[in-house]
């Protein structure tokens, strides 16, 4: 099997996957909408409104994107709720309000990403340990670290870097564009690059990727080095929009479920090698849209927590009942 | 390369743990709120949720509004026990003065900073709001969004606080120190020098808790009482009667247990029970269950308290901050009082479920007792 | 059954040293807390270590199956708190109400696992998904049933279940209630497992769900059984906890995940097809025992995830490498 062949192969299956994020943006559109209009905030669905929805998305989905990446090559990344909790606060305490230090902190917090995504890459490709009890096990490290190191949290963010969360050219904030060319980014690396191609198949069927002359252990690794990133913007993007990294704001975002969850409700595959940066996206807009017209009506905390559940599984049944097969 | 960037990185959090060590050990803040907790309250009498500590009073002329209010509250969250019943006591105030409030429209964060910003922003956006309450998830965290909305109407912050003065009063009870200093001089004045204490905590680096301990901690220190162990169960009453056997089963005499939140004080005592001992010393908190196993089993113990009666307080502040009243502030320090043998009884209602807060102040509202769970 | 495909035999031979593997790290771990505190090693601390161990064992168990079954099963905390707080305000502290409610919550738990099953089944949403959504959806439930705090009482006879220690009896001295239950679980458990035509297909659907299914297992069935089994587990679990300490809204959190490393740590293949009952007994037994242990060194609460981390990994970790030479 040559690796065209692999390729076109994943450009069908790209093309049938199409309607799954399209369905579940619609479904998120028609959720907010009908929230602000049976509740009489017309003005939700101003450009104010609709870009404050858009922040809504912008952590979750950073995280979503690197995430999409780890699972479409069959893996999966649950250290990246401790991640994003270690980034904003390193961040935080590194800049201690000083902004010669932007660069330098968002370096070491890169290098730190690329440290984590190396070991959880490592452990799942090269030692052939499960993800989940790798990535599980990594989080739990990072998580013990951290509170190890940091009892309470004098630093902050540098004002300059601040800013930058709070910044709207043009009405839009400036975090969505950031998500938004990211998002372009990941789209392209996934479409239209070898790099991509390679990736697909590897998730797809990774003893025919091996066949095909693939070192399939690299791409696995750099899956996870790009989820480890992910997790290291939407962090330092926290730092900036909170002033100061805490440390269970990982956790307590609940980053590491909710963004798998976004990823599968996009319609990306579990088992790998099938979806896409689009479906994540629809994935995380129609969680943000959720948020914002349960405020909308109202609903109380924990009937929340009950109708998000029931609509993860509807979402994701929706498609997946379609499948032939047994799915575990 | 890798080898070093591991280096690096270890040593930034090794730095970080002597750079952040002394942060919750403020002796200032503590001499503070103890001076405090023995001021006399002005206002009315038998209402702690409506008297003050000292403090200056503040000019609010310029946010008077006519008409029926709408009154924004963006919350933290309800994600135990104490938050609930202060939410009970918010809508029950609210609903105490209904005739004067048009709406009163809760946010609830779930305990995400980003999602409260989101949450403040999007009050903000849609316009409706008179005055807006917020119970902060961080105090640094929600400082931008606090500043942000100070500019656009009148803001009341209470709990956790905010790094800026820009809301118009921030609300809170005397503090974590007071709760430190009230429960630990208790235990120190039952025991001998020399005895053993062992602390049990919800969980490390939360500023509200932290505080409670390090004053806990210092007093213990200055009556030569050993503090053998301090261990966090994050609320959890399976992990703490464990980690008390443990504690038991090391054959070490444990004198007194003291808490820095009594939801789990019932469950560190069965620890006694189960091992055949006789109860130590504790101090818990308001709950119903601590409260009732205390007269019960004529525990020597306090309970020392973070009032949700403060829930009340912002509804009643916002009322009057909009009718042009002066209000205390920047800061309105509440009355913080402990439960004692002496006031015991009056604090136990059979009625209310185990994790009621019996200083809710909230006898007196609309729905009491059924909308506090009552039986 | 004759229709089992070859595959599954070879995994009855690993699973065995699955077992021997995870009881020596159990041996370890309690000889070092034996070293550190000498009196665990008297019969009565002993009891009341497994007292205290029984819920997350019986855990493992329930969990057990799905993974054999090549899923997972997320819910499983959910359902304890879901359990210990519908305990509390369905008795409301009348020892009369004890055994009806009980039924009641086997009830619940049977409607749990249904869900999860039917839900993974027919509506093939992966399992991790599934359970996540039920999670979310019966921790709300609970909550919201209950107003976000505990609500009435649990009468002594309840509590006792998980809390009663039996004084005076032959050979082991004291006896604690939780263990006879967790004992008649584990070999329930086992028995379910080991010695039936169903564990057998359970172990098939994992291995290969499309061969199993070729061979005539009924797959969608044996799957749902296996969310039953582990949804029932999670109640019998709940009960435990609630008597061992009470009520509590927190109750289940995080169990779902030591459950899944306890199982891990046995020797279970996660997406099926390996795994044993005694594999995940002393799996947990060895996880509680790390606890124990961490607790009794004294070390700060960080180190101690931390520590837990790194276990997990090398406990795994050597797993797959024993099972890569063996291959």
């Amino acid at each position: 099997m040559s690796v065209d062949t692999l390729s076109s192969g994943r450009t069908r299956r790209g093309f049938r996957d199409l309607p799954v994020p399209l369905v579940v943006i619609a479904l998120a559109a028609f959720i907010y909408v009908t929230a602000a209009l049976a509740t009489g905030q017309a003005n939700q669905i101003s450009l104010t409104g609709l870009s404050g929805l858009l922040q809504r998305t912008v952590a979750l989905g950073l995280v979503g994107l690197g995430q999409t990446f780890a699972i479409l090559v069959g893996s999966i990344d649950l250290s990246v709720a401790a991640l994003i909790s270690t980034v904003a606060v390193l961040a935080s305490y590194l800049m201690q309000g000083d902004a010669g230090m932007i660069v330098p902190a968002i370096l070491a917090c890169l290098v730190l990403a690329l440290v984590v995504g190396v070991i959880n890459g490592g452990l799942v490709a090269c030692w052939g340990i499960n993800p989940l009890i790798a990535t599980l096990s990594t989080g739990l490290i990072l998580q013990g670290a951290l509170a190890a190191g940091f009892t309470y949290l004098g630093g902050r963010v540098a004002p300059e870097f601040q800013a930058l969360a709070y910044q709207a050219p043009f009405g839009v904030p400036l975090p969505v564009l950031l998500l938004a060319v990211l998002a372009i980014v990941a789209w392209f690396v996934l479409a239209k690059t070898r790099f991509g191609a390679h990736l697909y198949a590897v998730g797809g069927n990774p003893d025919g990727a091996k066949l095909a002359g693939l070192r399939v252990e690299r791409f696995v690794l750099a899956a996870h080095v790009i989820a480890s990133l992910g997790a290291c913007v939407a962090g330092l993007y926290l730092a900036a929009r909170l002033q100061s990294g805490t440390p269970w704001i990982g956790r307590d975002g609940v980053y590491d479920l909710e963004s798998i969850a976004i990823v599968v409700i996009g319609g990306t595959a579990l088992s790998g090698g099938k979806g896409g940066v689009l479906g994540t996206l629809a994935g995380v807009l129609l969680f943000a849209s959720l948020d914002a017209s349960f405020n909308m009506f109202g609903v109380d905390a924990f009937l929340k927590q009950v109708l998000r559940g029931a609509i993860v599984i509807a979402a994701v049944a929706v498609y997946a009942v379609r499948n032939k097969g047994h799915v575990a | 390369m890798h080898v070093k960037s591991i280096l690096a990185a270890t040593l930034a959090v090794a730095f970080s743990t002597t750079a952040y060590a002394q942060e919750f050990n403020d002796p200032a803040e503590f001499k503070k709120q103890r001076e405090l907790l023995s001021t006399k309250a002005e206002g009315p009498e038998g209402k702690p949720w409506e008297q003050h500590l000292g403090g200056a009073m503040v000019d609010t002329a310029k946010f008077k509004k006519d008409g029926k209010h709408t009154i924004c509250f963006s919350n933290a969250g309800v994600f135990n026990p104490w938050r609930v019943v202060g939410l009970n006591n918010m809508k029950g105030e609210a609903a105490l003065q209904k005739d004067r409030i048009q709406e009163l429209v809760i946010l609830d964060a779930e305990g995400k900073d980003d999602k409260q910003i989101s949450d403040i922003q999007s009050l903000l956006d849609g316009g409706k709001c008179d005055v807006l309450i917020v119970s902060p998830t961080t105090t640094a965290a929600l400082t931008p969004a606090v500043e942000a909305a100070c500019e656009k109407l009148p803001v009341i912050v209470f709990d956790r606080g905010v790094n800026t003065k820009c809301p118009v009063t921030y609300i809170h009870p005397v503090g974590g120190y007071g709760f430190g200093i009230t429960s630990a001089e208790f235990i120190a004045s039952k025991l001998p020098k020399g005895s053993n204490v062992l602390a049990i905590r919800i969980v490390p680096g939360v500023d509200v808790l932290e505080t409670r301990y390090s004053a806990a901690k210092s007093i213990f220190d200055e009556a030569g009482i050993n503090v053998i162990g301090s261990e966090f169960t994050g609320s959890d009453r399976a992990k703490t009667k464990s980690v008390v056997e443990d504690y038991i089963n090391r054959g070490q005499k444990i004198d007194a247990i003291w808490m820095d939140a009594g939801d789990t004080a019932t469950a560190a005592l069965e620890a006694f029970e189960d091992a055949g001992l006789p109860y130590p010393v504790i101090s818990g908190e308001d709950q119903q269950d601590f409260l009732r196993k205390w007269q019960k089993e004529n525990l020597v113990a306090i309970a020392p308290s973070y009032p949700t009666y403060q829930w009340r307080t912002p509804i009643i502040a916002a009322l009057d901050i909009l009718d042009g009243k002066s209000v205390p502030g920047p800061e309105w320090n509440l009355p913080q009082p402990a439960i004692t043998q002496e006031t015991l009884a009056s604090y136990i209602d059979e009625r209310m479920p185990a994790l009621h807060y019996s200083l809710c102040g909230c006898q007196d509202l609309p729905g009491y007792p059924e909308q506090w769970g009552a039986k | 059954m004759t229709a089992i495909p070859d595959t599954v035999r070879p995994s009855r031979r690993v699973s065995i040293r699955g077992l021997n593997f995870a009881l020596l790290i159990f041996v370890v771990l309690y000889a070092m807390i034996a070293v550190l505190q000498p009196n665990y090693l008297e019969a009565g601390l002993f009891m009341n270590f497994l007292r205290r161990a029984a819920p997350l064992v019986i855990l493992a168990c329930g969990q057990l199956y799905v993974i054999l079954s090549g899923g997972f099963d997320l819910s499983m905390g959910a359902v304890v708190t879901l359990v210990v707080l519908a305990a509390s305000m369905l008795i409301g502290g009348d020892p009369a109400m004890t055994w009806p409610v009980i039924v009641a919550l086997y009830a619940m738990g049977l409607a749990v696992g249904l869900a999860n099953g039917a839900i993974v089944a027919f509506l093939k949403v992966p399992s991790i998904i599934a359970t996540l959504g039920t999670m979310l959806l019966v921790n709300g439930l609970a909550l919201a049933w209950s107003g976000g705090a505990p609500r009435g009482d649990l009468p002594d006879n309840f509590r006792n279940l998980g809390r009663l220690v039996l004084r005076d009896v032959p050979l082991v001295g004291t006896l604690p209630v939780a263990v006879i239950i967790l004992v008649g679980a584990t070999l329930l458990a086992g028995w379910g497992l080991h010695r039936t035509a169903y564990g057998k297909r359970l172990l098939a659907v994992g291995d290969n769900p499309r061969a199993a299914e070729l061979a005539g297992v009924p797959v969608k069935p044996t799957r749902i059984s296996a969310f039953v089994v582990s949804a029932l587990a999670a109640v019998t679990a709940g009960i435990l906890i609630g008597g061992f300490s009470g009520v509590s809204v927190n109750a289940g959190r995080g169990l779902e995940l030591q459950a899944i490393a306890a199982c891990v740590i046995g020797g279970a293949q996660l997406l099926g097809g390996r795994g044993s009952v005694a594999g995940a007994l002393f799996g947990s037994l060895s996880l509680f025992a790390l606890f124990t242990l961490l607790n009794l060194l004294g070390l700060p609460q960080a180190l101690r995830d931390s520590l837990q981390g790194v276990i997990l990994i090398a406990a795994v970790g050597a797993s797959v490498l024993r099972h890569r030479r063996s291959t």
